[in-house]
């Protein structure tokens, strides 16, 4: 089994993580300031190149922030990067399209991480787009060699061509390991800030003259593009060409091997057009391979150039080498089966999570939750279905106000908005200053986890650390929101159900705006100290299934008595409150 | 020819490091390899699974139906569910744990029983242990990963000092002799 490999070569190589590659080649070439907002599956770019002393590293409140933070760093004179998800995008969307006139001074790299198949996304956005429309060049690694090499080539492009540059990725680039071999750190040559109005200020007059310049610097990055060896042609047979990018040259490469013509793709915007005319003229037939939208396809096919693509392959979800092989009509593997209905297994909130007692609380009194996005998010899953909104980040706080001002007194308390301590950070304070402004008799939950929790346990601006577990500043979440001008702010630990639910019922019941705060650190903290595991004492227990309704992956049902896992429950007691017989207050 | 490994399990069960020493022992190896985990939602006690690819040169960093020649699975149901993704001829190394998914704590749907057996008369080639006794045995229920590691290495072609060096590469010092006693617990049981 074993190959022949040189074993010399083999042990300067390592296996790496895509997220973590990008990393080391934003290390290797210099970079000096990161600022990013996590969301999986970028989150661990920007925890990987805090490792690096040489790089100043944080976690910013959202990525508009970031993304501004790095631009400042980046016209300062340090090459700069900040990293988000493909819904991160759009919230930093707003600085993308216009500092793709300024330019940059130093290098600036943004990475974006599409899901496709939506692992960990509310939505399955296509983020190409958003280079074409900002004009902004992307350049797109398929495995973590590309990861770091582009990482690289992205600084470089930036400076030559005075852009910012988006490197994207894949939730299948970003959290695979494959083998790179790295390289020293360069120190960048110093690129002094320097005053300049016309380049810097986007006012009318200034942007007019800049906007030509964009237009000419994307014809220039296609001349680039043309000889580039990121877009490369592998030729086999003329029978068949394949135009890929991304993950989809790999699944392409799996099921052909060298038998088809493959062109490459490493840069999905600009797209050569010369050479996507001489690749088509020496092939009998044509296909496009991109996962979610036609963006190459469509730009071919304005070429005026037959091709192949969605009309065999989905819109939707991630592709595969079976996937492949069957719509292009080759050999698919068959594997086992039993014929036996399996029970799904969906995420659940862990054992003694503290958002479990505060649904708890709202599914019982039967309120209408609206919610964001985060692990509470798991709040509209069986058993609790207590949540029954949930669109974007901070949206929970906006959409109370609406929902109350279009209903009136038919919403205003029975309604909660429901939101992190780090997605309120993020954008839900906007929603709660229009609340305060514009006076809704909205109730707003904040719940305080001490962390962001969902993407990993990252901290943020409430939490008194930084990105190294220091000591940083602490936004006092009470005083921010009295501040906003809000009088109600009441504090309640959702592991007590009787002062959970005496806060939600008084604050609905106040004719003016509030904020609960349910605080209570993630279970999963290691600075969490538990009781340890309860038993259930089955002559006391009645099966009367009561403790079953809070949906605790610890509780089940043996031989007709609950049934306490010790290798799950912390003690958190919700559900000892919940038993009318007191069976469930032993100790293990 | 590529080899293919899954390692599966619930979220939170330790995979992710059973893949890291695994990637490990095929890089010393002097395979191409790769290995593609899920981060995010499905960690919170979802289904979760990991692809393990060695070989000359390998392309796609995932595993489709048909493809596995190995399921390792901490949990049994994990490994009927995956079960599809076995090759004719396959192994599946099992955990007899059994832990309940939310549709079964509801009442929602039935814990499958005789999984074990289904498997085998399916042509699946299963050998279950008790993986979770003999973590226990070794000092902590969270030497699973360890010992099912173990137990693959009875199956896999390579050097007993390659097995070690890569777990001594993976695990924290403070929990070395801890994870070795289960390492050989579940190559020898």
């Amino acid at each position: 089994m074993k190959t022949n490999i040189r074993k010399e070569v083999c042990s300067m190589k390592q296996l790496m993580l895509g997220n973590a590659a990008i990393a080391r080649g934003l290390y290797e070439a210099g970079c000096g300031v990161a600022s990013s907002y996590p969301g999986t599956p970028s989150t661990e770019v920007t925890e990987e190149i805090a490792k690096y002393k040489e790089v100043y590293s944080e976690w910013a409140p959202n990525e508009k922030v970031a993304m501004e933070t790095a631009f400042g760093a980046c016209l300062a004179g340090k090459r700069s990067f900040c990293g988000m998800k493909h819904v991160g995008l759009n919230v930093a969307a707003d600085p993308l399209f216009t500092m793709s006139y300024i330019g940059v001074n130093a290098g600036m790299v943004i990475l974006v991480a599409d899901d496709p198949g939506m692992h960990s996304s509310q939505n399955e956005q296509d983020s190409r787009h958003y280079a074409k429309a900002s004009k902004i060049p992307m350049l797109e690694p398929s495995d973590s060699a590309e990861c770091l090499a582009f990482a690289k080539l992205a600084f470089e492009i930036s400076e030559q061509f005075d852009t910012p540059v988006i490197l994207k990725t894949c939730t299948r680039v970003a959290h695979s390991q494959s083998i790179v071999e790295t390289s020293d750190r360069i120190e960048p040559s110093e690129r002094r800030y320097e005053k300049d109005i016309r380049k810097n200020v986007m006012m009318p007059g200034f942007a007019k003259l800049k906007h030509p310049i964009v237009e000419q610097r994307t014809k220039d990055l296609e001349a680039y593009a043309m000889k580039s060896p990121v877009n490369r042609i592998e030729m086999g047979s003329g029978k068949l060409g394949i135009i890929t990018s991304s993950t989809s040259y790999q699944y392409a490469k799996e099921v052909y091997g060298g038998e088809a013509s493959i062109l490459k793709l490493g840069m999905a915007w600009p797209i050569p057009a010369d050479l996507i005319k001489d690749f088509a003229s020496k092939v009998e037939k044509l296909i496009v391979i991109e996962e979610l939208d036609p963006f190459i396809e469509e730009f071919v096919r304005s070429l005026g150039i037959e091709v192949s693509g969605k009309d065999l392959f989905p819109l939707c979800d991630e592709f595969s080498q079976n996937l492949l092989a069957e719509k292009l009509g080759r050999d698919v593997p068959q594997g086992l089966s039993i014929d036996e209905p399996i029970p799904n297994r969906p995420p659940v909130m862990c054992a003694g999570c503290p958002h479990r007692g505060l649904f708890y609380v709202l599914s019982k009194n039967k309120i209408t939750v609206l919610g964001d996005i985060g692990c509470y998010t798991l709040g509209a899953a069986a058993p609790l279905n207590a949540v029954e909104t949930v669109e974007c980040m901070g949206a929970s706080v906006s959409s109370i106000h609406g929902f109350n001002k279009a209903l009136g007194e038919e919403s205003e308390g029975k309604t909660v908005a429901v939101i992190g301590d780090s997605t309120f950070m993020h954008s839900g304070m906007t929603g709660l200053a229009n609340i305060a402004y514009n006076q809704s008799n909205s109730t707003v939950i904040i719940l305080d986890n001490s962390i962001t929790g969902m993407t990993g346990h990252q901290q943020n601006p409430t939490t008194g650390l930084d990105i190294h577990g220091d000591p940083a500043g602490k936004i006092d979440l009470e005083a921010l929101v009295k501040a906003m001008g809000i009088q109600r702010v009441r504090i309640c630990d959702p592991y007590d159900l009787a002062d959970t639910e005496a806060a939600v019922k008084d604050e609905l019941a106040a004719k003016e705006p509030s904020v609960i705060i349910s605080r209570r650190p993630c279970a999963l903290l290691k600075t969490v100290k538990h009781k340890g595991p309860i038993a259930c004492d089955t002559d006391k227990c009645k099966s009367c299934k009561m403790c079953m309704k809070i949906g605790c992956p610890a509780i089940s049902m043996k031989d007709g008595k609950a049934w306490i896992d010790k290798t799950l429950c912390v003690g958190c007691g919700v559900c000892s409150q919940l038993c009318a017989f007191g069976a469930l207050e032993g100790k293990v | 020819m590529t080899k293919n490994i899954m390692i599966v399990g619930v979220g939170g069960q330790g995979s992710l490091l059973a893949s890291k020493m695994l990637g490990r022992l095929l890089l010393s190896q002097n395979y191409d390899v790769k290995v593609s985990e899920v981060h995010g939602m499905s960690q919170r006690g979802g289904s979760v699974v990991t692809y393990v690819r060695f070989g000359e040169k390998v392309y796609s960093p995932v595993i489709d139906k048909g493809e596995a020649d190995y399921i390792i699975s901490f949990e049994k149901l994990e490994a009927a569910r995956w079960l599809g993704y076995l090759k004719k001829g396959g192994k599946i190394i099992t955990s007899l744990q059994e832990i309940e998914p939310m549709p079964v704590i509801t009442g929602a749907a039935e814990y499958p029983s005789d999984l074990i057996e289904k498997m085998q008369a399916a042509g699946a080639d299963v050998d279950a242990i008790d993986a979770l006794s003999l973590a226990e045995e070794a000092g902590s229920a969270k030497a699973v990963n360890l010992v099912l590691m173990g137990r693959l290495s009875r199956y896999f072609d390579a050097p007993e000092e390659a097995w070690q060096e890569a777990l001594e590469a993976c695990v924290p010092p403070k929990f070395l002799e801890l994870n070795k006693k289960a390492f050989a617990l579940g190559r020898n049981a």
